[in-house]
């Protein structure tokens, strides 16, 4: 009877398009109450294809949900944790046993640092400065892990690097000018 | 908005954008970004790009990335643009890199030299550039490149920089433990730093260390200890606070260290008992965080060893969780009980009401958590009602992910826990039918032998009641269309072997089914095998038993097509068919024995009784056998193979060479000449019965994994409930618990539950009243275990309100009934007193009498009825009279019931509470309410469990599967 046995069959949907291990965070996404992306961070590999799978399924299971529900979904074995700002979701795909309500927490922490460094975020701000809100993110999560809990160490680098970049930009352009006098 | 114009993009970027915000579809989105990489891909090989310009583009191509779209043409020039002196456009290409390209690109090559450079820069703000793309691209091959300069950057000045190379490091961890395994002591002195975000930062690959190895961490217990005593007195800079709570993330993070150094370990978990109480106790409950440190308090408790005085603290803060409005916490607290039931079993029962009304939610995401809760909750007692919820879940869910999940859970629990062998094969027929093509091809193999070994025992004719009925049930399940493939294999084998024996069917009939299987399931070519060698085995039978066979035209043109079937398998099974089928009785009954898949089959590796051949041969001049090893000019591949204890000659044949794709039994057969016909059919079926039965001996158990079969044995003895009457104080707890879970409920609507401010609170009351009998009712059969309603004093029990914790809670439930009901009368009949409702109970122990399933009969009817008096009570009351007229005709095998009696006609509740109250009489039944209908299912459920005799054999039972 048992012949067939060692024939293990696998499921086809295998959840282990990445390693569980260690990562506490997956991925951070941004999408619009319509859908549209707003900013997308991968911490686990993903090729594009599936990033687009990945974000056309979890916009469908997050934004249909009533705003009484869990702010949790569980997604292909993993689990998603996301807030709503206005028009805008967050999310955080996180393995099973993390703490969800310290990731709606991390979420907020970013929002608040956003917050502080546009001056009252709103959508377009992100829309139109994502790389800005990269940089924040960058300073705030590295790999996958909350790097800085302190919103005003993230300021304050920011605010370095912007004022260096700045400073740089000056000095590039002066340059610039004194090339484009020199070679008239 | 007023930033966007400030930095520095082009109007035709934000004119993309801004396109790309009105697109009203994908399609137009998509359209839109197409242009935009069109543009891109001439713009950026343009020479002589400003580099300003440059930068510009490589940001629009981050955006078309983002969207989902192929920016790979512009890597290259964004690893570029990392080789820049100017930090503005360094960050930037870094930036890009790190969002473009996964750790297994082929450019990041060109990046490690940049990086390498950067690291070195006096500008902390370029390293910690670099260090960021270090975090992202660094792989394993190219760790060693960049690890003595990031372990350096530990003693940097600036705490940022040093946050940074920790996690760098940790990431170096992650991708490969052995490279930063000697820098374990850097990590230990960076706990230790200044910077309070240092120091945070170092705790994730503390953490994952810890993880893999506590035992080599346990001194750092202190350490953690006096770091997160100092956190929680608020000794860090202000600046860490998180809504009024002392760094919190800080806070959480060592909490899971201390879980994972506690565990097990009596003296760590000393440690830390007393500054784990202390945060539970300054926990901020109102805000998420403090609630989040809350939660990781718990695991935290549940994690290191028991204190009693931690957990009573862990099961207040679950029970706040479960009472609270917001489903977020509803959720954790669901997942804390979870965690804390392994320590303290007793502590769910307080919760049973909460968990049954999670299980309800429309929340599918608290709706599967609870799932999981009650996974981890089952025990013999409330398997049925656990696993029968399960599926009728997995029915409904499309998510494939999650129904393989829980199907498997299911079988798992079916396993462990069943209670009698036909409700566990009717479950695994409902599992297979719904998820088969999801679950593991075991728990067919498993489900096989289960029918085939039967109790184990010498009960023959539970056994064969158990295959008859295995067999009814599949014959009944077999027409039906798209059955998953493994299913139909274990009808095929079930009918194959049992099909016949109680000779309640033909063969004729039986073969029937199974070539319409066969050729239903044409593609199939494992399903074609199973039905095949079925067939043989009715056919070889019904020759042993001295019938004449006479081969169905469908069955003849089966084997015909099966004959010239590609698969070799098949062909191979068609033609072992048709030979057997022509041998005498005699011979076919030593190939196939009746009923034999479970006996032992000797094997005689030796061959002795090819001795006398052997020595004939000898005699007549033939070369003595020499062993392969001793052979010369043999090849060294054929030695390797005599380890194997291969005899194969190497003048024959050599079938090994041909592995099969199929993993099959025969390599475990040692397969010697003669059994080289074994070799060459590697029937992977029963048609060869003494394969088969080798199986068995060889490896009763081996394919089943441990998870699938271990009986587990802790907890399983434990009631969660406890007996209902040997102790008053869990009674009174429970019942009050109760009473304010439904208190909560109440409070939506009216402030006082049972006021009789009827026009207010009677919708919601009544709501209240319909739901909750059918809670209660789960809430026994999940948490109270069978035994407990038997005791239930025979009145209404709202007279005698804290006898035990059933009927404390229930006597609370009828005082609800019995309150909506009064309501009622009043509007409808106010000449009814309430009392003789009341008085409806008691007499009724007479009823034990003849009872012929009144309930059933009733269901139909009920059904309407109780739908439209949800809508409204006042306005359909006559129609429902009518109904209720004809159930009150309907009623005469329960005609002692008090209902009757009692002149209450035009009212359903009465009816139902009347109901309420006669139920005492049976002794299975727990409580009854107005939701007849549901009540009314459950209680023939209940009753039918009683007629089939649950506990028959455990026993047998769990020596099967243990």
């Amino acid at each position: 009877m048992s012949i067939f046995l060692a024939k293990v069959r696998r499921s086809s949907d295998s959840p282990d398009l990445l390693s569980q291990a260690a990562t506490m965070i997956h991925f951070v996404l941004l999408f619009s109450r319509q859908g549209k992306v707003r900013l997308t961070k991968w911490y686990s590999p993903y090729s594009q294809k599936e990033r687009t799978k990945v974000i056309r399924e979890l916009s469908g299971l997050i934004l249909p949900r009533g705003p009484k529900l869990c702010h949790f979904v569980e997604w292909r074995g993993f689990k998603v944790v996301y807030r709503r700002y206005a028009s805008l979701y967050f999310c955080m795909c996180i393995n099973q046993d993390d703490n969800e309500l310290e990731i709606l927490e991390i979420i907020h922490l970013f929002v608040e640092v956003l917050d502080r460094y546009f001056g009252s975020v709103c959508e377009l701000d992100l829309i139109f400065n994502f790389h800005k809100a990269y940089y924040i993110l960058d300073e705030l999560l590295i790999a996958g892990e909350l790097q800085e809990s302190s919103k005003k160490t993230v300021a304050r680098l920011i605010a370095a690097q912007d004022s260096l970049v700045e400073a740089a930009k000056e000095q590039e352009s002066s340059i610039s000018n004194i090339i484009v006098q020199a070679t008239k | 908005m007023g930033s966007q114009g400030g930095f520095g993009q082009s109007k035709e970027f934000l004119d993309l954008v801004k396109s790309i915000g009105e697109a009203r579809s994908k399609a137009e989105e998509d359209r839109i970004v197409l242009h935009e990489i069109e543009t891109l891909k001439r713009r950026i090989a343009e020479p002589d790009i400003p580099k300003r310009k440059m930068k510009e583009y490589i940001i629009r191509l981050v955006y078309v990335e983002m969207l989902g779209h192929d920016a790979s043409f512009g890597y290259i020039h964004a690893v570029k643009m990392t080789h820049d002196d100017s930090l503005s456009l360094k960050r930037t290409g870094y930036l890009a890199v790190t969002l473009f390209l996964n750790e297994d690109h082929d450019l990041i090559i060109l990046i490690v030299n940049t990086i390498q450079k950067d690291l070195k820069s006096d500008n902390y703000l370029v390293v910690c550039a670099a260090l960021n793309a270090v975090c992202r691209l660094i792989n394993e091959e190219t760790i060693p490149a960049v690890l003595p300069q990031v372990v350096e950057l530990l003693g940097h000045a600036k705490e940022a920089v040093r946050k940074k190379a920790v996690m760098a490091l940790h990431r170096f961890y992650q991708r490969s433990p052995s490279s930063v395994s000697h820098l374990v002591s850097h990590f230990r002195k960076r706990l230790c730093d200044n910077d309070p975000g240092v120091m945070g930062a170092t705790l994730c690959p503390l953490s994952d260390l810890i993880t893999i190895d506590s035992s080599s961490y346990k001194d750092l217990v202190i350490s953690f200890v006096s770091i997160l005593k100092q956190v929680a007195e608020r000794r860090l800079p202000k600046s860490y606070d998180y809504h009024q709570m002392p760094a919190p993330f800080i806070q959480i993070k060592l909490l899971k260290i201390l879980a994972l150094l506690g565990s097990g370990d009596k003296q760590a978990s000393e440690q830390m008992y007393t500054v784990v109480g202390d945060i539970m106790r300054k926990c901020d409950s109102t805000s998420n965080i403090g609630n989040a440190v809350l939660y990781e308090c718990i695991c935290c408790v549940s994690s290191i060893l028991p204190n009693p005085k931690l957990l009573e603290a862990a099961a207040d803060a679950i029970s706040k969780f479960l009472k609270s409005d917001s489903h977020n916490l509803k959720y954790m607290g669901i997942d804390a009980l979870g965690r804390l039931i392994k320590i303290s079993p007793d502590i769910a029962e307080q919760h049973q009401l909460a968990v049954i009304d999670c299980l309800e939610d429309p929340d599918d995401t608290l709706k599967r958590k609870t799932f999981e809760l009650l996974y981890k909750m089952t025990k013999p007692s409330n398997v049925e009602v656990i696993v029968d919820r399960m599926i009728d879940y997995m029915v409904n869910i499309n998510d494939n992910h999650y129904k393989t999940e829980i199907a498997s859970r299911c079988v798992e629990l079916a396993e462990q826990f069943a209670p009698s062998n036909q409700w566990f094969i009717q479950t695994m027929n409902k599992v297979f039918e719904h998820a088969g093509d999801l679950v593991n091809i075991k728990v067919a193999h498993n489900l096989m032998r289960l029918i085939a070994e039967g109790f184990g025992e010498d009960d023959d004719t539970a056994d064969s009641q158990l295959r008859s009925s295995a067999v009814e049930s599949y014959l009944r399940i077999i027409g039906e269309p798209k059955l998953p493939s493994a299913f139909l294999q274990v009808i095929c084998w079930v009918l194959g072997e049992y099909g016949t024996a109680d000779g309640k069917y033909s063969a004729s009939y039986i073969t029937g089914k199974l070539c319409d299987v066969a050729e239903s399931h044409s593609s199939d070519d494992t399903v074609k095998a199973y039905a095949v060698a079925a067939l043989m085995k009715i056919y070889a039978f019904e020759i042993a038993a001295g019938r004449k066979v006479d081969l169905l035209p469908e069955c003849q043109s089966l084997i015909e097509e099966l004959s010239a079937s590609h698969s070799t398998d098949l062909q191979q099974r068609a033609y072992e068919l048709q030979a057997v089928i022509s041998l005498d009785a005699r011979a076919v009954e030593s190939i196939m024995p009746l009923d034999a898949s479970c006996e032992d089959i000797e094997i005689d590796k030796s061959l002795s009784f090819l001795n006398s051949f052997v020595q004939q041969s000898l005699e007549k001049g033939a070369q003595p056998y020499i062993p392969e090893n001793e052979r010369s000019g043999v090849l060294d591949v054929a030695s390797l193979r005599s380890q194997d204890h291969h005899e194969a000659s190497t003048h024959s044949l050599r079938f090994e060479a041909y592995e099969l794709p199929k993993p099959v039994i025969p390599s475990r057969a040692p397969p010697v000449s003669v059994s080289h016909s074994t070799e060459l059919v590697p029937v992977p079926e029963p048609s060869y019965p003494r394969e088969v039965r080798q199986t068995a001996s060889v490896s009763p158990f081996s394919e089943t994994g441990p998870s699938e079969l271990k009986l587990r044995l802790d907890g399983v003895q434990k009631k969660w409930g406890k007996p209902t009457y040997s102790s008053p104080a869990p009674s009174t707890s429970s019942s009050s618990s109760q009473r304010t879970v439904n208190g909560v409920t109440h409070s939506d609507s009216t402030g006082n539950p049972n006021s009789k401010t009827r026009n207010t609170s009677h919708d919601s009351k009544r709501s209240q009243v319909e739901i909750s009998p059918e809670k209660q009712k789960l809430a026994a059969s999940l948490f109270g275990g069978s035994s407990k309603p038997e005791k239930r004093p025979s009145s209404t029990g709202h007279k005698v309100p804290k006898t035990s914790t059933n009927s404390g809670a229930k006597s609370h439930m009828e005082k609800g009934v019995v309150s909506a009901s009064e309501i009622s009368i009043e509007k409808t009949t106010p000449l009814q007193p309430p009392p003789d409702l009341l008085d409806l109970g008691e007499p009724s122990i007479t009823n034990i009498a003849p009872f012929v399933d009144p309930f059933k009969q009733l269901e139909g009817l009920l059904d309407p009825s109780q739908d439209a008096s949800a809508v409204d009570h006042g306005a359909i009351s006559s129609s429902k009279s009518s109904d209720f007229m004809s159930l009150y005709a309907d009623m005469p095998t329960s005609g002692e019931n008090s209902t009757v009696a009692n002149p209450l006609s035009s009212n359903l509740e009465s009816f139902g509470s009347a109901h309420g109250g006669s139920t005492v009489v049976y002794p299975t039944q727990t409580s009854k309410g107005p939701n007849l209908r549901d009540a009314l299912e459950k209680d023939a459920l209940v009753r039918q469990m009683g007629v089939t005799p649950s506990t028959q054999n455990p026993n047998l039972f769990r020596d099967l599967l243990g």
